[in-house]
Formats: structure tokens, sequence, C-alpha cells
């Protein structure tokens, strides 16, 4: 808590009610960002949730870089909009997802949802609010903080442990995707291996018949 | 910059998220929502790294390792959701009620729990393309 007195002083105590361009910015940008989530997770069109999503993401991004952090704003840039949302849209191709409105995209369960989701926004709000009222960011002065030069620096200097076991995890999801996603596992393996291998209209024959 | 802007985006992005994970039928869309709640955490990882001037920035370190491990989540994820929706017919989680499938009759009564058996064959072979392509890479790396 001192810290944070200490920090606000520091800063020269700015105003709650004389919002820095940063602070304008960082609004209108989180402002779209949640507009695009909402949308998102409301849509009935399928691949226009997952569209939404890029939205989201990159508005995410741009908070990032109004926050300092280069590096983590690129990577976001990089994996989230590059990696998973193509991901995601190949899932929603692959499980034949309809193209137009689908009414049955939201369960029965949703006004339940809807108000489990309120009042956890509405507390935590609240607590959030209450707990940082009196904090700010240093965003101008010391040294720099997200360039990749730092982010790289920290990253191999203090954390080289946990990212060697990010790589072998990353390794072992690979296989798993892939040991989960080929065909016939284990009950009929040559065959699996053979219809893989094969046209994929044969192996749904195949399939079918045995069925 | 008020700490509260970052700190009240991140919780209203993951209450948002959590209403997506609750009130979603398709299991691609739960897996969305997902990660909308995990974009929420980063942010105020992010945010409270830049705010306490960490010399190690933890913050900023932990973050990279979520969107890795988001990046690995999603790709099993999907994985799964292929699986049961080439299994099952259908990908609409408050359909998938058996948690196992029963002994014996296996090949009669994986199709017969699904209202989709004329398509099977056809379901089964628009999700050929990732089994083909990822085995491909799998034996490109071997």
């Amino acid at each position: 808590m001192s810290a944070t007195v200490s920090l606000a002083a520091a800063s020269g105590t700015p105003g709650f009610l004389s919002p820095t361009g940063v602070e304008i910015l960082f609004l209108l940008v989180g402002l779209l960002t949640l507009g695009a989530a909402i949308t998102a997770v409301t849509t009935r069109q399928l691949v226009h949730a997952a569209l939404w999503l890029v939205v989201a993401l990159g508005g995410i991004a741009v908070e990032y870089l109004l926050l300092s952090a280069e590096f983590i704003a690129w990577v976001q840039v990089l994996i989230y909009v590059g990696a998973v949302v193509v991901l995601l849209l190949f899932g929603l191709m692959l499980t034949r997802a309809p193209i137009g409105r689908s009414p049955d995209a939201d369960s029965g369960n949703r006004p339940v949802a809807l108000a489990v989701a309120v009042t956890a926004a509405a507390v935590l709000v609240t607590v959030v609010v209450d707990a940082f009222r009196t904090t700010w960011i240093d965003l101008e002065g010391g040294a720099p903080q997200g360039t990749t030069d730092v982010t790289g620096r920290i990253l191999f200097q203090h954390w080289v442990l946990p990212f060697e076991a990010l790589s072998v995890l990353l390794l072992a999801a690979l296989v798993g995707a892939i040991v989960l996603s080929r065909r016939g596992n284990g009950r009929n393996g040559t065959d699996g291996d053979a219809g893989a291998a094969g046209t994929g209209h044969g192996t749904g024959a195949a399939d079918g018949g045995e069925r | 910059m008020h700490l509260a802007y970052p700190a009240v985006l991140a919780v209203l992005l993951f209450c948002t998220g959590l209403y997506g994970v609750l009130a979603r039928r398709n299991a691609i869309l739960v897996l969305m929502s997902v990660e909308l709640m995990l974009n929420a955490v980063n942010l105020n990882l992010v945010a409270f790294d830049v705010w306490l001037r960490d010399t190690l920035h933890a913050g900023q370190a932990l973050t990279l390792f979520t969107i890795t491990i988001a990046a690995a989540e999603i790709g099993i994820g999907l994985a799964i959701v292929l699986l049961v929706h080439r299994n099952r017919g259908t990908s609409h989680i408050d359909r998938l009620r058996e948690l196992a499938e029963t002994d014996g009759t296996d090949g009669t009564d994986r199709a017969d729990g699904t209202a989709t058996d004329s398509d099977g064959p056809t379901v089964a072979g628009a999700t050929d393309n990732p089994a083909d392509t990822r085995l491909t890479r799998g034996e490109a790396t071997a």
C-alpha cells in the first residue's frame, strides 16, 4: 500500500477526472473490444462469431501496445489472430457448422448464464474499482518495460526452465493432437493407416460399412 | 494511466467469456469463450506487470506462457471436438450425455446414438482433411 501511495505521489497524483490521451484511447479501444467480445458470444452466426473474436483479440493487442508491452502485443497478433482463430474457423467448417443463422446456437440455460455473468461482473467490478481507486500506472518514466530487448533478456535469463518445459508441453500437445485425430486409433490401426493414406471418400465408405 | 481501466476491462471480458461458456451450445463456440477468458487474464497480468515494474517481469513472462498453453489447449480441444463429431455426429455439448460407449454393440450403438445416421459416412469423409494433413505432417517430421 505504501508503494501505491509513493507511486501515485511520484507521478504527481494525476486526477481521475482529467484523463490523458492514452487513457481516452484505452477507453475507446476497450469499448470496441468489449462490444466485439459480447457480439462474439451472442451472435447466432457461427462464422461471424469467429470473425468478431478476431476484432476482440486485435483490440486486446492494441491494449497491450498502450500498456507498453510491445512484444506481447505482436505475439498476440501472431498466435491468436493468426493461428488460433484460423484453427477455430477450420474446426467450425470441419464440424459442418451452418453458414447462415442457426437458431440453436445458444442452449436452454441462457437466462441462468446471463444472471451468473452479470452477478460476477457486478461483484468483480465493485471489488476491483474499490481496490484500485487510487492507483496509477506510470507509463512515461523509467526504463522501457515491454520491448523485445527487455522481454528477451528476462525470458532467457530468469525464465529459461519454464520456457523449455513449455516447449516440451507444446510437443506433447502436437503429438496428442496427431494421435487423437488419426483415424481408427488402436483398434484397427493398419486399416486406419491405409484409409488415411487413401482418399476421403474411400475411408468414409469403409467406416460406413463397418457401422 | 489509471489502473482501474485495464482491470475493469479484464473483468468485463472475463464475464463475457463466462457467459459464453455457460450459454453456448456448440463446443467450438465454448472454446472461443474460453479464449476470451484467457485473454482477460492476460490483460490483467500485463497491466499489473507494468504497474508493479517487476524486475523479473513475471507478468509478461507468464502472459507468454499462458498464450503458449492456450495454443496447445486449442489444438487438443479442437482435436477432441472433431473426434466427438466424427463418432457421435454432433458437437452440441448438451447432447453428449453418455459417458461411455456401451460394450459389445459398439458399432451399432454409436450410430444409433446420433440423429444423423444417414449422413454418417459423409461426416466421416468431411473430417478426413485434418487427419490427412496431420498425418502427413507427422510423417514429415518422423
